[in-house]
């Protein structure tokens, strides 16, 4: 044990548990970006069109940083028994629980990752604590416009337990039903002589779900998840056409610059610092991705910088010499840390400690540049951590998501 | 007497002088320059109850503190040139195939030094204070202690005297990195533990594991005849954003009739893998998994069986794998082909992250060829029923195939009662030429 007394970690390192993190994701503007994502692509009428999509499924955004998420379907509500506010905003990790089959969660994590459809049974939890099987159907929808994944949605078919009948395997029955349905279930297992062993079934009421290592969907249930999920896409394409932001199940090649994949957005979106990537393949060396503390620092928005030049920070007197020193680094693939004077976009100047990087991918060549800002007169966060510190942290963070997500590009594909 | 040539890694820039003891002048981590020193210091919160909640933290933020602490750091080295190369300089790719090895090209991972005696016939040898140990490395290539706060929070101290009150732990860059912010555990430095686990300091690596609350920073840890190259206990960690092939690999729950119920932790036998292995998950508490896992490793030393255990799934699964690499090589039963790649199984490989030496087996690099290479690293279905008998045993287990009748996955009972062979099978004074 530690004798010293030693500051506690500012609240957003220890926060990781769920409710602290929706606070944190409600605050400020999110609700309204939870509320756009959808209209923004499918017009204000998509709510009343999905609501009348039977089945219970969960509409994701990737593009939102936590990966929260934007629409819950009633059957969904009804089924964990949660409100749609306790839901939105949140990520799907939250109707995990202890018995969730680690790989399982690896599975899903993956396939996010790697854009993918997925279909496989799940062990999740209920408001209420009490655990039960789906079937979890995953899938992405693309935007056509520029090739990224707009949504993610997952539908859910409850896997009841095969020997009893449908009606008794209902999950929103009521809570005493269902459990007199597991005890009787168990005994009758143990008097066929079951393999499990006897130790599990001491309390009976979860433990005999949890046991299961797996439940087998049907085919039935494999087609309900494939016609909610048709449902579900069709509308979403159809509703995309009144915006103009249309989207496909498939992921349209896009001419121009390849966008970042949505894993890696997702990595970048969890770097809570001012910073952009540049891409020094391209010509004049445009900016690829501007996190949105950059965005609040310098008062632009990312639709006004994206594929620009790095430069619209420099004015006036803004020292040429420092920008020769970048300019330096930059061409011998070096990092460099420099002061200069930098400017807002209605026109006030700052003093900006500047840290460049280059950054690799897998194949060994620099990707990217990292440029990593402080303002030099804000407040620090006081976490203990150096602004350089910070900065390094940043850049770290930065070159394991761009090494890492650059290497799933190849063909590997774990068979299920 | 038999002798193995095996290529070294370099874990310090300090290394090099193992032969030569300097003076305290150096600012070093040993009893000399380390308690009248200051180090950032980042105190968990130590309570047994597990550090993820059990919803499921998924991945943190990126600037989730101790990601941040640790990459920022070693960021700041890769700046201050303590590096031998950087890391994401190298090639590196996923093998097309059904499990995703990765390889990586990595020539200056392997340097040459002069040889140092290193028996591998002995699981558990005694610390000599006279070979290279992390005492003798500088404090510039640490980058923060780790230990057991006594708040309910976890705390920060950009920088904390050691003093002598406590026995530090520190964690350190690894300066032959596998990959982008490769770092080593080092529980209680100055106590100068050999390569050996007990269960305080398991405990630690799997704090460290729940900490950084990512599932794609793992620890790994090699005993002495399993690729171990120091004899100072340590853990080696680092981040790699995909899975590793074993994650993956489908796995069937062992069912335990006593033993296991009170703490909730569950055993289970890895499937489908070239490297047969024991899956642990599940427990009340970190500690309960932890001291499981940390009993049945000690079994294996006990028994003198070298083995490798990846801690993953940030401190929920952890992976424990008896092998024979060493003894097979030893002992010539390697084919030359695979000696030749001069990759030495280690945790990292046998979960799949090969780090090859030359550019024609990068480029040739199957995932047959990996399957090869693992398959000699494990125990034969025999030998490993015998190893997962002892350790049940030794962790006070009784798995329910032992009562009831043999089982189709048991193997039939002739296997069972073939004699079991000693597991030091080499003669007297085995070395290997590092």
């Amino acid at each position: 044990m530690v004798a010293l007394t030693i500051p506690s970690i500012g609240r957003r390192a220890e926060n990781t548990s769920p409710p602290s993190a929706a606070a944190e994701v409600m605050a400020g503007c999110s609700l309204r970006l939870i509320e756009q994502s959808l209209t923004a692509r499918y017009s204000d009428w998509i709510a009343e069109a999905l609501d009348e999509i039977q089945g219970c499924f969960l509409i994701t955004d990737p593009g939102i940083a936590g990966h929260p998420i934007v629409f819950a379907s009633h059957g969904f509500l009804a089924m964990s028994g949660y409100s749609r506010e306790e839901v939105l905003g949140r990520n799907g990790r939250m109707f995990q629980g202890p018995a969730t089959n680690r790989r399982s969660v690896l599975e899903i994590r993956e396939a996010i990752r790697e854009e993918r459809t997925l279909q496989i049974s799940l062990l999740n939890y209920r408001k209420d604590g009490t655990p039960h099987w789906i079937l979890f159907h995953l899938f992405p929808v693309f935007g056509v416009d520029d090739g990224r994944v707009a949504h993610f949605v997952a539908v859910q078919v409850p896997i009841p337990r095969r020997s009893r009948s449908l009606s008794e395997a209902r999950c929103g029955g009521a809570r005493g039903r269902l459990f007199g349905a597991c005890r009787n279930e168990v005994r009758s297992d143990c008097d066929l002589g079951c393999n499990l062993a006897s130790d599990l079934f001491v309390d009976v009421d979860n433990r005999g779900l949890e046991a299961e290592e797996s439940r087998e969907a049907s085919e039935q249930e494999k087609e309900r998840a494939s016609d909610a999920a048709n449902s579900i896409l069709s509308a979403l394409t159809q509703y995309s056409k009144l915006t103009g932001r249309v989207v496909s199940s498939k992921r349209c090649r896009v001419a121009g610059i390849s966008p970042l994949s949505s894993s890696l957005i997702l990595s970048l979106g969890r770097i809570k610092q001012s910073f952009v990537l540049t891409d020094p393949q391209l010509p004049d060396m445009p900016i690829v991705y501007a996190s949105d503390e950059f965005l609040s620092l310098t008062g632009y928005s990312r639709q006004e910088i994206l594929g620009h030049n790095y430069e619209f920070l420099n004015g006036p007197d803004t020292e040429v010499e420092v920008l020769h020193q970048i300019r330096q680094s930059i061409q011998a693939e070096c990092a460099c840390t420099v002061r200069l004077l930098n400017y807002r976009k209605e026109g006030s100047s700052f003093w900006n400690l500047l840290h460049v990087s280059p950054v690799r991918n897998a194949s060994g060549k620099v990707a990217f540049y990292v440029n990593v800002q402080i303002d030099e007169n804000a407040k620090s966060e006081g976490l203990g951590l150096s602004p350089h510190m910070r900065q390094l942290g940043v850049v770290g963070a930065v070159k394991v998501a761009v090494r890492s997500l650059s290497l799933c590009a190849g063909p590997s594909r774990p068979s299920s | 007497m038999l002798t193995i040539k095996r290529v070294p890694t370099v874990l310090s820039n300090y290394q090099e002088d193992s032969g030569e003891p300097r003076g305290c002048g150096r600012n070093c981590l040993g009893k000399c320059c380390l308690p009248v020193s200051k180090l950032p210091l980042y105190a968990f919160k130590s309570d047994a109850r597990p550090e993820i909640s059990s919803s499921g933290v998924d991945e943190p933020p990126s600037d989730f503190f101790l990601n941040g602490l640790l990459l920022g750091g070693w960021e700041d080295r890769m700046s201050r040139g303590l590096f031998r190369y950087d890391v994401t300089a190298c090639e590196t790719k996923v093998i097309p195939g059904e499990y995703g090895f990765i390889a990586q090209l990595n020539e200056g991972r392997h340097l040459k030094k002069r040889p140092t005696e290193f028996r591998v016939d002995r699981v558990l040898q005694p610390f000599d204070p006279a070979k290279f140990n992390f005492t003798k490395v500088g404090q510039e290539e640490v980058l923060f202690r780790f230990e057991a706060g006594e708040g309910d929070k976890a705390g920060f101290l950009e920088s904390a005297a050691v003093g002598d009150a406590n026995t530090p732990s520190v964690v350190a860059i690894n300066v032959s990195p596998i990959e982008y912010g490769h770092v080593l555990l080092i529980p209680r430095v100055l106590d100068c533990l050999p390569q050996r686990i007990d269960p305080d300091s398991f405990l630690l690596a799997l704090h460290m594991a729940a900490e950084a609350g990512s599932p794609y920073f793992r620890l790994g840890y090699n005993s002495l005849g399993a690729f171990a190259t120091i004899n100072h206990l340590h853990f080696q960690a680092y981040f790699l954003t995909m899975p590793f092939p074993v994650e993956k690999a489908p796995t069937q729950r062992i069912p335990v009739v006593k033993g296991l119920s009170q703490s909730k932790v569950k055993v289970s036998k890895l499937l489908n893998y070239p490297v047969r292995g024991l899956v642990y998950e599940g427990g009340n508490t970190l500690k309960d998994l932890s001291d499981v896992v940390a009993n049945s490793c000690i079994c294996l030393q006990e028994n003198n069986i070298p083995f490798n255990v990846l801690i993953s799934d940030s401190g929920r699964r952890i992976f424990l794998f008896p092998q024979c690499y060493a003894e097979k090589q030893a002992l010539g039963e390697v084919s030359q082909e695979i000696l030749d790649t001069q990759v030495n199984p280690a945790v990292w490989e046998i979960s799949g992250h090969m780090v090859l030496k030359r550019k024609k087996d990068y480029e040739e690099a199957s995932e047959e060829y990996a399957w090869r290479l693992l398959a000699e690293v494990s125990l034969s279905e025999a030998r490993f029923e015998e190893v997962k008998a002892y350790i049940f045993e030794a962790t006070g287990l009784e798995s329910e195939e032992e009562k009831s009748e043999p089982e189709e996955n048991k193997g039939t009972p002739q296997q069972s009662s073939t004699t079991v062979v000693a597991a030091n099978r080499f003669p007297e004074g085995c070395l290997v030429l590092q």
